[in-house]
């Protein structure tokens, strides 16, 4: 062997020709080292399997000119961007080339946003800088940020975007959950413009809580909200038989004793169910309320809680108060009070109190409660953070009760404990966190939200827009949000419209709900005899559509003071409702305006003119038109009803004035009075 | 010798690590063969990129007479990204499997197969399946707003349709035999003046001043996403393996 090394030795270096010969050749190798490597890169590789590809195409020539080769870059100062994934995703920009099924060469599908200007890891994610494939789009030790699934690409809208974006349905349901399920009572999220966001599921206050249900049922629902009411947005806190019946007992100790009613009831439940049940549908409490029926469809609307088990839940003493007064048991509540006669209270609580649920209660059985379990369970309430959400006689509200999410998308995983089986990605463990608390340890006190997997990616995508670049971006990229305004109306139609609750339906002045329209305007749209006669019994206007406004019983004096003063304050400053007198509008501009409601812009796909003839169901009947509103109005909202209404669905049709002003004319001569139903 | 065989255990040892081989689902112990796979539900559903579809897709095989196996494997697979739970399984007591899908990062068309073991070999049906991008998904939107109600003729609790109506009928947008003939600038063309100005129906009203050049677009790519069958002329169909 050594004999060997030895030959090998003196063939190489054994002189000193044979030894500058050899060296030469070993520097030569070296130096070509770098070259070679540079050759031999994988980026190096993807241009030239790009340049195979596109020599191929007819427009080859076109691509040609547009490839540049090297290492390209985005590099956006302000944004912390240095991307340099065009390396080797060449084709982007190339229109033509979205037909090509190696995703790397594809172009970018469609978004309103040029590439340029934004980067591809304001969205994306992954390790912009890296020139590799496994760097740039997986996590490695230095880098934990891999590219983001597609599923929650939304995020990267939701760094700039604090609005709901039309494109981004799963950004905007995320983040309607967080609201909904009112996440924001334990954690704080701030948005980037100083905002946070907003619970939206008012939590009821417990302060009377004894006054209104069993203990029995309170422990049975802290037990499994769920199993109560399939729509509950109350999450499971998994809590032992002991510590629910503990619970219980110190929520059930701390009511106190509502002050008595300034108008007492004396509406026993009526047996009379059929009437209670027309009452119900009358009154439209379905707009709010759902309800499950006979085939185990859940009818109704999501604002007010879910009625399927009310008699098992309430009592007929409570019902009737909150029937007849909701304000009198909790004044910030949305449901409006219906001015119900002693009659009709008795024919809705008879109905309610039908709606049980039987099984709920069956299996509990609980003793008088100890004082020690009236004290176990109050420390159960504040350890759980119950008051973060109710309000509780004897406890405060925690501040901070869970940590703050405000930054959460840009979370260094390090700083993450991860349950057994949740990959490891901040993805992954948010999604883990939201669907399943509870794996992360049993003593954890987030409890269990009753959410789908949809709705699990969906919330992920929210928090995931969350990162630090949504607050150190310029400020010019930030699109605010829009917050509700404090608007409230004064004096005795501000009175009128608190009790019956305009504002959990309607929007005026940016406060408001978004059920119903925008009555911001109002009193420049419509005559005042037909708003009263719409307060006094509230008519069919879109025939297709379930939720309407109910009948509030308000009596002559309150529909005049509403009136009055709907008229007079809700104007539009734009113009005059008055400035299109009747008797600028003549039979034969009337003609010629039905010529053009029936054939140029064919009206009566959507909406009804004359209920004999005309079925279109998307807008609302015209046929009254000429008792309902202003000419002014109607011109007006011909010319651009989105100026008007932004968001209707009405399309703006570009007509010429005259074209507007005649099928006013023709408009404003429909005066059929009452419903489709009135007129057969 | 020896030596020789050191080496070589070594090196079988390093080349180990370097089979990437995609582990293939687990073979199941099937108790019966069918004779037929068909698709019970869950086709031409519409999803978004990387998200589970709405529905489960079902599959059942039957024999040569037509009723339903139990107990026979049933496979699924489908281009990359394409994700099943389960992915392979036994027909239950109705000859069914179920299984939840969620497509891929790619927007446009999926191909999945699901397959089955006859007596002589491998029998498979093709479900597909449409995942919407973003400029597909934000049509989507939009068609929800502005266009469903007339061009849709069904109806639910929330939405009637109004297209019974209607003299003339729309088109719905799934109608690709009609739709597949038209180019983008004829249909943005409609939307935008309205069919009275292109000589077709006026009940169809003009969008162009309501709409932006960018919502057309978007309407046209949800459009072509979901018509049946399938626009060709776009760019890329079906999702590849």
């Amino acid at each position: 062997m050594k004999h060997t090394l030895l030959q090998l030795w003196r063939f190489f270096f054994g002189d000193s020709a044979r030894a500058f010969g050899s060296a030469s050749v070993l520097l030569l190798v070296l130096l070509a080292v770098a070259p070679a490597k540079n050759h031999f890169n994988e980026w190096h590789r993807y241009q030239n399997q790009y340049l195979h590809l596109i020599r191929g195409r007819a427009d080859a020539v076109t691509l040609e000119r547009h490839f540049e080769s090297g290492i390209q870059q985005i590099w956006l100062p302000e944004q912390q961007v240095t991307d340099r994934c065009t390396t080797c995703h060449l084709g982007l920009k190339e229109a033509s080339l979205n037909d090509v099924s190696a995703v790397a060469f594809r172009k970018h599908p469609a978004i309103p946003h040029s590439l340029t200007e934004f980067g591809c890891t304001t969205c994306h994610r992954g390790q912009g800088a890296a020139t590799t494939v496994e760097e740039a789009h997986h996590a490695t030790e230095q880098w934990e940020q891999p590219l983001l699934p597609a599923k929650y690409i939304e995020s990267g809208c939701g760094q700039c975007h604090l609005e709901n974006l039309i494109g981004t349905p799963f950004l905007n349901q995320g983040r309607d959950i967080i609201s909904r399920y009112g996440c924001t009572h334990c954690h704080t999220i701030k948005r980037p413009d100083g905002t946070s966001f907003q619970p939206d599921d008012d939590p009821p206050s417990l302060a009377h809580i004894a006054d209104k249900t069993s203990r029995e049922w309170v422990y049975a629902w802290i037990k499994d909200p769920q199993s109560y009411a399939s729509t509950a947005t109350m999450p499971n806190y998994h809590f032992s038989d002991d510590d629910a019946r503990d619970i219980s007992a110190f929520i059930m100790a701390q009511s106190a004793p509502l002050p008595p009613s300034l108008q007492p009831v004396k509406a026993e439940g009526s047996p009379d169910i059929a009437a209670g049940t027309s009452l119900y549908g009358q009154s439209f409490c379905a707009s709010c309320h759902a309800m499950q029926n006979a085939a185990g469809m859940m009818v109704g609307g999501n604002i007010g809680p879910e009625l399927t088990g009310i008699g098992t839940k309430a009592k007929p003493e409570w019902l009737q108060d909150w029937v007849t007064n909701p304000d009198h048991y909790d004044p910030k509540t949305l449901m409006p009070r219906y001015r119900f006669d002693d009659k009709q209270v008795g024919l809705l609580v008879g109905f309610l109190e039908s709606k049980t649920e039987p099984d709920f209660l069956a299996s509990v059985h609980l003793d008088a409660a100890t004082p020690q379990q009236i004290e176990h369970g109050k420390r159960l309430v504040m350890e759980n953070g119950c008051a973060s959400c109710h309000e509780i006689n004897g406890i405060k509200k925690p501040e901070n009760f869970a940590p703050e999410l405000t930054r959460i998308g840009s979370k260094p995983l390090n700083q993450l404990a991860f349950a057994p089986g949740v990959e490891h990605t901040l993805h992954g463990y948010i999604g883990a966190k939201v669907g399943n608390p509870r794996a992360f340890g049993p003593s954890l006190k987030m409890p269990q939200f009753q959410l789908t997997p949809q709705q699990i990616d969906a919330v992920t995508t929210a928090l995931l827009a969350q990162t630090d670049r949504a607050f150190t971006q310029p400020l010019t990229m930030r699109i605010t949000s829009t917050q509700q305004t404090k608007y409230e109306p004064a004096g005795q139609a501000g009175r009128i419209m608190h009790e019956v609750r305009c504002f959990s339906c309607h929007m005026i002045n940016g406060h408001g709900g978004d059920m119903a329209p925008d009555l911001s305007y109002e009193g420049t749209a419509v005559q005042r005899d037909w708003l009263v006669q719409f307060l006094k019994n509230p008519e069919t206007l879109r025939p297709a559509l379930i939720r309407r406004m109910p009948k509030f019983n308000l009596s002559d004096a309150e529909i005049n003071a509403l009136t009055d003063y709907m008229l007079t304050v809700y104007q539009t400053p734009e113009f005059d409702r008055d400035s299109i007198p009747a008797s600028e509008l003549s039979p034969a501009m009337a003609e010629q305006g039905k010529q053009l409601f029936y054939s140029k812009f064919a009206c009566q796909s959507c909406h009804i003119a004359d209920y004999k003839n005309d079925k279109g169901y998307i807008g609302p009947a015209l046929a009254g038109t000429g008792k309902r509103f202003n000419a002014a109005w109607v011109y007006h909202w011909l010319k651009d009803p989105q100026a008007l209404r932004p968001g209707t669905i009405e399309p703006n049709q570009h007509m010429t004035d005259e074209e507007a002003r005649n099928l006013t004319a023709f408009l404003m001569s429909l005066k059929s009075s009452g419903t489709k139903e009135a007129t057969k | 010798m020896k030596r020789r065989l050191v080496a070589l255990v070594c090196l079988a040892l390093l080349t180990a690590g370097c089979s990437h081989k995609a582990r293939q689902a687990q073979a199941l112990k099937a108790t019966a063969n069918g004779a037929a796979i068909v698709e019970s539900s869950g086709g031409k559903q519409i999803g978004y990129i990387g998200m589970p579809l709405d529905q489960p897709v079902v599959a059942q095989v039957n024999d040569a007479s037509g009723s339903a196996v139990a107990g026979a494997a049933v496979y699924f697979s489908g281009p990359k990204g394409v994700t099943f739970t389960p992915a392979a399984a036994l027909t239950d007591s109705s000859g069914q499997v179920t299984t939840n899908v969620a497509l891929g990062q790619q927007s446009g068309r999926y191909k999945l197969t699901a397959s089955t073991h006859d007596a002589s070999g491998k029998v498979q049906i093709t479900i597909e399946e449409v995942a919407l991008g973003y400029q597909q998904t934000l049509g989507a939107q939009l068609n929800a707003q502005y266009c469903i109600r007339c061009h849709d003729p069904e109806s639910t609790p929330q939405r009637v349709s109004n297209m019974d109506n209607l003299a003339v009928k729309p088109h719905p947008f799934t109608e690709g035999d009609t739709l597949n003939k038209m180019s983008d600038a004829e249909v943005a063309a409609i939307i935008s003046h309205g069919g009275a100005a292109l000589n077709k129906s006026p009940l169809m009203p003009a969008w162009g001043y309501t709409l932006s050049k960018n919502d057309i677009a978007a309407l046209i790519s949800y459009i072509r996403a979901v018509a049946d069958p399938p626009y060709q002329a776009g760019g890329l169909v079906y999702a590849q393996k």
